[in-house]
């Protein structure tokens, strides 16, 4: 069997009524254990003291936001290679819960910088980079919105999100490109002396896979919504043209 | 229960309190599109089948 027979919105719709229930059940119970065993279990850092719970939002909304555009991007490209309107519609019900990430991510980053760098706000490369993307989010959501015919509308925010793609770069990997600025490195690696020590790297392990699984679920259900306002809207017209 | 967070509570809990509702508000909006577009669509399907 095909990948591309899945880009049939029958089919589509038919598979996510299947898994959306154990995504769904997934997230809510990776979410509730990394958060509660984040925020209640774990010790304070002996530098950060109790801030260091904001980890467990920060992180893995900050993933979710750079790695929404990623999927996005794909899936732009996917529409304007081969025109499956299915991608160009998962694309654009990605968008909002990007810029909910994103959000998240810029909310909770000034609220930990404060106490830690004296300032809610600095100008630092991956800051600055993130602020791009979110405002990049805002774009492509506006784009959709603005323009009418929905086949221009996926050509012109597949376009807006190639451009955009240069900041989810930035945004990820801005720290190693310019070694200035307030922001530290990552907080997880694949070299053990680099990520956050075990106590509280495993509950933060549980809040990014729940953030990934909501992320799914979110895009399947967005994804539902935009198959069938695709559908009443084809049904219309065809009723106002006979 | 409650851990003790110090003299940054309040950093920490409007953190939580402000990421959940984001959250909160995020799952409810794309909810509650999901059952208007259901509901659109079932109209126009029984329009053209009546």
């Amino acid at each position: 069997m095909s990948l591309w027979e899945y880009a049939n919105p029958v089919k589509f719709l038919g598979i996510s009524t299947q898994i959306l229930p154990f995504i769904a059940i997934g997230a809510t119970a990776c979410l509730g254990v990394g958060l509660v065993w984040g925020f209640f279990f774990t010790p304070d850092d002996y530098r950060q003291g109790s801030t260091v719970k904001i980890i467990y939002l920060h992180v893995p909304s900050a993933l979710m936001a750079i790695n929404a555009w990623f999927m996005m991007l794909v899936a732009s490209l996917i529409w304007l290679i081969r025109r499956h309107h299915l991608s160009a519609l998962a694309a654009k019900a990605a968008a909002p819960v990007g810029v909910a990430m994103t959000l998240i991510a810029l909310f909770t980053g000034a609220i930990w910088g404060q106490p830690m760098w004296g300032t809610y706000w600095a100008w630092d490369p991956r800051l600055t980079s993130f602020l791009t993307l979110f405002l990049f989010y805002l774009g492509y959501m506006a784009l959709w919105r603005a323009t009418e015919r929905p086949d221009t509308a996926a050509d012109l925010t597949s376009v807006l999100c190639i451009v955009g793609s240069v900041f989810a770069v930035l945004s990820r990997y801005a720290v190693n490109f310019w070694s200035q600025g307030l922001h530290q490195g990552a907080s997880l690696s694949l070299d053990k002396e680099e990520h956050v020590a075990d106590v509280f790297y495993q509950p933060l392990l549980f809040s990014i896979a729940g953030f990934v699984l909501l992320f799914f679920a979110l895009v399947l259900v967005g994804t539902r919504t935009e198959i069938r306002l695709r559908r009443a809207q084809a049904l219309r017209a065809r009723r106002a043209a006979a | 229960m409650m851990p003790e967070l110090g003299k940054y509570a309040a950093a920490v809990l409007s953190a939580y309190g402000v990421s959940l509702g984001i959250l909160v508000l995020l799952i409810f909006g794309i909810l509650r599109r999901n059952k208007r577009a259901l509901a659109e669509l079932e109209a126009a399907e029984s329009q053209r089948d009546g």
